[in-house]
């Protein structure tokens, strides 16, 4: 209270908006609208000393302040509220003034309205009886037109009757107008309006001869419709608008349906016989084929444009067929896909609009027409599309040539994009999937026709392998090898080529390969929408890329070089050593690691992922190996022929009984150890040296014990019969039974020595059946001394185990000393001169 | 099954000729003769008894020469030809004769073997006739008219086939006609066999790579395989059952089969051996069992199935008819019946020159190899039973 005061009295009393509200304040409070601060209100009203509160005790408050306040304070106290008490008494005037004043208003203002009132009653009065007569009035009028009300609708109802029965009796007039004026859809429409109105009243003749009328016209016009339909030279817009009216005229939708599927039936044809006849080229074209690779990159040039161009190719005005007869395959597929494909789909999707997708009207929903339709729609697009990828196919065989296979996969793209859209148009159609067996059918044709490809360049590089063999050594072996000068040059020309012709053999055909694959894996880019049917993801990949391709071509390397085995022997070994050799490395290297490279990148080309079983690497290995086995086997038994040969011949022609003493190692034992020599240096070059037993220290010096008398052969262990006879020559057998048994016929591994320790094997064999056949004089005995002593100097060192030789020679010259019939061996030194002096 | 042991008998020469007695139907008797430079030759008989598995043996003399080919008589058990080699005045020739076996061989024969006396004294031969061709020059073999009468013989000398009467007693010989190859440079032949098909109207030979058949009504070529091997053709027989059938074994190491009426390819090629093959023969009754002999010291029986006159497994479907399983009678007989080796023998050490089945068992077989082994051997009872049954 204090600051409320100490503000009122610090405050001037002429700050009005405080003042005001303080007067508006207790306005308020004297009217009991205590709004605001009613809590503290209460707080305070109880005390007897707020001067403003309810509760104001006027005898409390001045006790309390005469107890608390000096007198000065008392004195400003008093000054204050006397200055108050003022301020309220003015405050007060002047709201009584203005009340006054409002209420002076407001008694003028009800006497004004007082007066306003008294002359509105009087209008309201004159309204009142103004209604009154209205009403009277209204009422009259009704009473008079109601009967003449019901005469006008009946008017109107029949003016509406008649006006339809003037339709009706003009109708056929009408008709025939909008026939003539070909307005068929109008004739339709009023036709149709006619129609059951007709159909109802068809018992009265006059309506049954306007019936009968319209009939005819109808029928005249669905004729002309018909016959329209029938033309086909009428634009797709046209005929859809032919069919909708026929439709409408109650024809059968089925028999619609075949009209329009033969008038489109003939307009594809006639697409395809245009492209059968690119199918059928001028028979001098026929072996233009061949060339067809090196013309290629003009003819693409050529059908780049036509392709891109929407003109039709068939247009005279195009060159580019004019010029000549035989499009390539793209172009082809292109003319295709523009002609034929597009309009298919056409046809397909104004069919379905026409019979299928038509808002089903009237009674011609309760004929299922779009069930019915679809079925002829699919039966259509299925025979067109049959035709059509027939002649496709046909094109796609005549694509022979492995030259570029990008355009054939191009071709194959565009046919089998195209193809989409008659999917998405008829989604149930099975042209589609029919289009990607073609597709595949082609990607299988194609891998074949690379693996014939491959094969045949296997076969060409081989026949080159083997020119190239034959031009050096013409000069090496046919002139007989006469000197060791001869031999040896044979064995310098081979090192240049034998290796070099393998490398070259075995990277063109890896490049080969190589670029095969490049090619097939056009197949499966990402670009190309066929790419990710599952064919082309799984089995193009592991089946036909890797099983027929690959391995098929890895086989046919193995197959055929083990041909070269099989028919060599037979006829006349035509088949040089020296391509044994070399296919043998081949097949060799193969195993080793060429098999596994191809294959892993083919894998890797190809993401194969093997969900059918597929060959093996190891299995593929073992083949490649085997035939290199074979191939070195029969390269040993070639070899070992040759030099058996000679051996034999020099063994059969001579009178041995009757020779003379020997003076010369004979020259067929030089040529043998000559051919030997340049055999050991051809397998060099290709084959690693391998091991050998080591060597005594005087291997080229060895005396062969010669037994003479009777070499009796020994039953080792007869298992019933006793020995008839004691052996007189134990040393011999005993010699025999310790010495270890050598097999002659072990196979030959791959490396030099083996080979070589085969060929000896073979040829020293030889001679030992040939000298078992034939008598020997003691000088012919002598011969063979001298002749096995030289073999024996010089053949050891190619074998792997000298032993070997030792014994053969051993056995040549046993059995040459038991059919000797004066047997008188030589002196071991006195051979030895003859040997060395060569 | 388990099959006997191999019997082995042993020879104190070498020996390359072998035959069987052909005469001789009940008892397994083989000839062998036997190639010595120095010592007299001989002749052993070897006699098989199958039931106690010995062999016994009788030796004869052969003094003429080292037997190179020997031939028995189709008709006479004691009647044989050899080919020796007479070595006279530093000239090797071979001859042709035919000789008689002494009537007493028999008694010594099942003596003890161990007998020394037995073995150190034997019989001599008893001389018939030479088939003297000094003039033709040297004799590779001498083949009897198969399934004859005993009287008639070729000759293989050099170049020259020469068809010789025999009397009735053997004692004389005459030839009734030749044929000659002519040809550039020095022809042989060096094998040859009598067909016996055609009534016995018809020979085959063989000469370097080539195989002839020849007419002996005219004594003349009716066909020729050029280059039936690719080296020399060592030996040819017949089949028996099948008359256009011919196989062929030579220095490819290869054995061939001929049909004669298309001779640009074999029938069938059998690449086995590995070095030369010396002999190859039929069995005598079934025709599909071949039997090889070759200097990589292995002899081999095959069972060339899809060339015999047999018709394979009809008798398997016979059993199987009546057991009326159709299921099984197609398993069995689309078992495909190939063509395999059946076994090889490896008894041998040294080359095996004659291998030679037992007239008397067709299941029994000998070769013979350089050193003097003669081995028996009897196909494997498994498969015998396979074809019996």
């Amino acid at each position: 209270m204090d600051g409320d005061i100490c503000a009122t009295a610090t405050t001037p009393p002429d700050s009005d908006p405080a003042r005001k509200r303080r007067v508006h304040g207790m306005l308020k409070l004297y009217y009991g609208l205590n709004e605001e601060g009613k809590t503290v209100d209460q707080a305070e009203s109880m005390n007897p000393c707020d001067i403003n509160g309810t509760h104001f005790d006027p005898e409390v408050y001045l006790n309390k302040f005469r107890r608390e306040c000096s007198l000065g304070e008392l004195m400003d106290q008093e000054s204050c509220m006397v200055k108050q008490i003022r301020s309220l008494d003015s405050d007060m005037q002047t709201l009584v003034y203005e009340n006054y004043n409002k209420f002076i208003s407001a008694t003028d203002t009800i006497r004004k309205m007082k007066n306003d009132f008294k002359k509105m009653e009087d209008e309201m009065d004159c309204l009142s009886t103004n209604m009154a007569a209205i009403t009277e009035f209204s009422a009259h009028i009704s009473g008079t037109l109601q009967d003449q009300h019901a005469q006008i609708t009946k008017l109107s109802g029949v003016h509406n009757l008649l006006r339809k029965l003037q339709f009706l009796f003009e109708l056929p007039a009408r008709l025939n107008k909008c026939l003539e004026l070909q307005a068929y859809s109008q004739a339709v429409s009023s036709h149709r309006r006619a129609r059951c109105v007709l159909q109802q009243y068809s018992h009265m003749p006059s309506f049954r001869g306007i019936q009968d009328d319209c009939h005819a016209i109808m029928d005249k016009l669905a004729q002309e419709l018909r016959q329209k339909f029938r033309d086909g030279g009428s634009s797709a817009k046209d005929l859809s608008e032919c069919v909708e009216l026929l439709l409408q005229l109650d024809e059968p939708a089925e028999e619609l349906c075949d009209k329009f599927l033969i008038h489109a039936q003939s307009r594809l044809e006639t697409n395809l016989r245009g492209l059968e006849a690119e199918l059928r080229p001028p028979l001098s074209s026929g072996p233009t084929s061949v060339i067809d690779p090196s013309i290629g990159p003009a003819r693409r040039l050529s059908a780049a444009p036509t392709a891109g161009s929407p003109t039709d190719p068939t247009s005279p005005g195009n060159p580019f067929l004019s010029s000549s007869s035989r499009t390539d395959i793209l172009e082809f597929i292109d003319r295709g896909c523009n002609e034929f494909v597009s309009s298919l789909c056409l046809v397909i999707a104004s069919y379905q609009e026409l019979f299928v997708n038509r808002p089903q009207e009237g009674n011609l929903a309760s004929k299922n027409i779009p069930q019915m339709a679809i079925g002829k729609l699919h039966a259509f697009v299925d025979a067109m599309a049959t035709c059509y990828f027939s002649l496709v196919e046909r094109r796609i065989q005549e694509e022979k040539s492995v030259g570029d296979n990008s355009l054939l996969v191009r071709a194959l793209d565009r046919f089998h994009r195209r193809l989409q859209a008659v999917a998405k148009l008829l989604p149930g159609s099975a042209v589609p999937s029919q289009g990607t067996e073609i597709v595949v059918r082609a990607a299988r044709e194609r891998i074949k026709q690379y693996l014939a490809a491959l094969q045949s360049f296997y076969l060409d590089s081989l026949r080159d392998v083997r020119q190239a063999l034959a031009a050096p050594r013409l000069g090496g072996s046919s002139a007989g090898g006469g000197s060791h000068l001869a031999g040896s040059a044979t064995g310098k020309d081979a090192p240049a080529s034998l290796p070099e012709l393998l490398s070259s053999l075995s990277a063109s055909i890896l490049n080969q390969i190589k670029s095969v694959l490049a090619s097939v894996h056009l197949f499966t880019a990402k670009d190309i929408t066929f790419s990710n049917k599952p064919y082309f993801k799984g089995e193009f990949c592991s089946q036909g890329v890797r099983e027929s391709l690959v391995v098929n071509f890895i086989k046919f390397v193995c197959q055929s070089s083990r041909q070269f085995c099989e028919s060599a022997g037979d006829r006349g070994g035509s088949t040089p050593p020296a391509l044994l050799l070399l296919l043998s490395r081949l097949c060799l290297d193969y195993e080793t690691s060429t098999i596994t490279y191809i294959l892993t990148l083919t894998d890797e080309q190809f993401l194969v992922q093997h969900r059918s079983p597929v060959t093996a690497v190891a299995a593929l290995c073992g083949e490649a190996r085997e035939a290199a086995q074979k191939l070195l086997k029969h390269y040993v038994k070639v070899q070992g022929l040759i030099i058996s040969q000679m051996l034999r011949k020099s063994v059969e022609t001579r009178d041995w009984v009757n020779t003379i003493e020997p003076r010369n190692v004979r020259a067929v034992m030089k040529r043998v150890v000559e051919d030997t020599t340049s055999i050991d240096v051809q397998v060099s070059l290709l084959y690693e040296e391998g091991t050998r037993k080591a060597h005594s220290s005087d291997s080229s010096k060895r005396t062969f014990s010669v037994y003479s008398g009777s070499r009796q052969q020994t039953r080792y262990a007869p298992s019933y019969t006793p020995s008839a006879a004691m052996d007189t020559n134990f040393l011999s057998n005993i010699h025999k039974l310790f010495s270890e048994r050598i097999d002659i016929f072990s196979p030959v591994e791959f490396n030099k020595v083996s080979v070589v320790t085969g060929i000896i094997k073979i040829s020293l064999k030889t001679f030992l059946e040939c000298v078992r056949l034939r008598t020997f004089g003691r000088y012919g005995l002598q011969q063979i001394q001298v002749d096995c002593n030289y073999l024996q100097m010089y053949l050891w060192r190619f074998v792997s185990d000298e032993n070997l030789v030792h014994f053969l020679l051993d056995e040549i010259v046993g059995s040459t000393a038991h059919r000797c019939l004066d047997p008188a061996p030589m002196e071991q030194s006195v051979i030895e001169v003859i040997c060395e002096r060569g | 099954m388990e099959d006997d042991a191999p019997v082995i008998y042993g020879l104190e020469f070498q020996a390359r000729a072998l035959t069987s007695q052909t005469a001789e139907s009940d008892a397994i008797r083989f000839l062998v003769g036997t190639q010595s430079l120095k010592f007299d030759n001989q002749i052993h008989i070897i006699d098989f008894d199958d039931e106690n598995n010995i062999i016994s043996k009788s030796v004869l003399q052969h003094q003429a020469g080292e037997i190179w080919h020997i031939s028995a008589s189709p008709a006479d058990k004691a009647v044989l030809t050899t080919c020796y080699n007479k070595t006279s005045e530093s000239r090797v020739v071979t001859c042709g004769a035919v000789w008689r076996m002494p009537p007493e061989w028999e008694s010594g024969s099942h003596e003890s073997p161990d007998d020394p006396h037995n073995s150190h004294n034997p019989q001599n031969l008893e001389l018939l006739c030479h088939l003297d061709n000094s003039s033709h020059g040297n004799a590779s073999c001498v083949l009897w008219e198969p399934m004859g009468d005993g009287k008639h013989v070729i000759s293989l000398a050099d170049n020259h086939a020469l068809l010789w009467d025999l009397t009735e007693s053997s004692t004389q010989a005459t030839i009734s006609s030749s044929a000659t190859l002519e040809g550039k440079g020095q022809l042989k032949f060096t094998a040859g066999k009598w067909s016996p098909h055609h009534n016995c109207t018809q020979l085959a030979t063989a000469n370097d790579t080539a195989i002839r058949g020849w007419d002996l009504r005219t004594m003349s070529q009716i066909y020729c395989i050029e280059n039936a091997h690719g080296q020399l053709v060592r030996d040819l027989d017949f089949n028996p059952n099948k008359q256009y059938y011919l196989a062929s074994c030579g220095d490819d190491c290869k054995v061939k089969f001929w049909d004669v009426r298309n001779i640009n390819e074999p029938v069938k090629t059998l690449e086995e051996h590995s070095h030369w093959v010396w002999s190859v023969r039929f069995n005598h009754s079934h025709d599909q069992l071949v039997l090889t002999g070759s200097s990589d010291s292995r002899v081999i029986l095959s069972n060339m199935v899809s060339i015999s006159s047999e018709p394979f497994g009809h008798l398997v479907d016979d059993d199987d008819l009546s057991d009326g399983e159709d299921n099984h009678q197609d398993e069995k007989t689309q078992e495909p019946l190939q063509d395999s080796i059946i076994s090889t023998y490896e008894e041998h050490e040294d080359s095996v020159y004659a291998v030679e089945w037992s007239s008397a068992d067709p299941w029994l077989f000998a070769s013979l190899s350089y050193d003097g082994r003669l081995v028996i051997n009897r196909v494997p009872r498994a498969l015998k039973y396979h074809i019996l049954l």
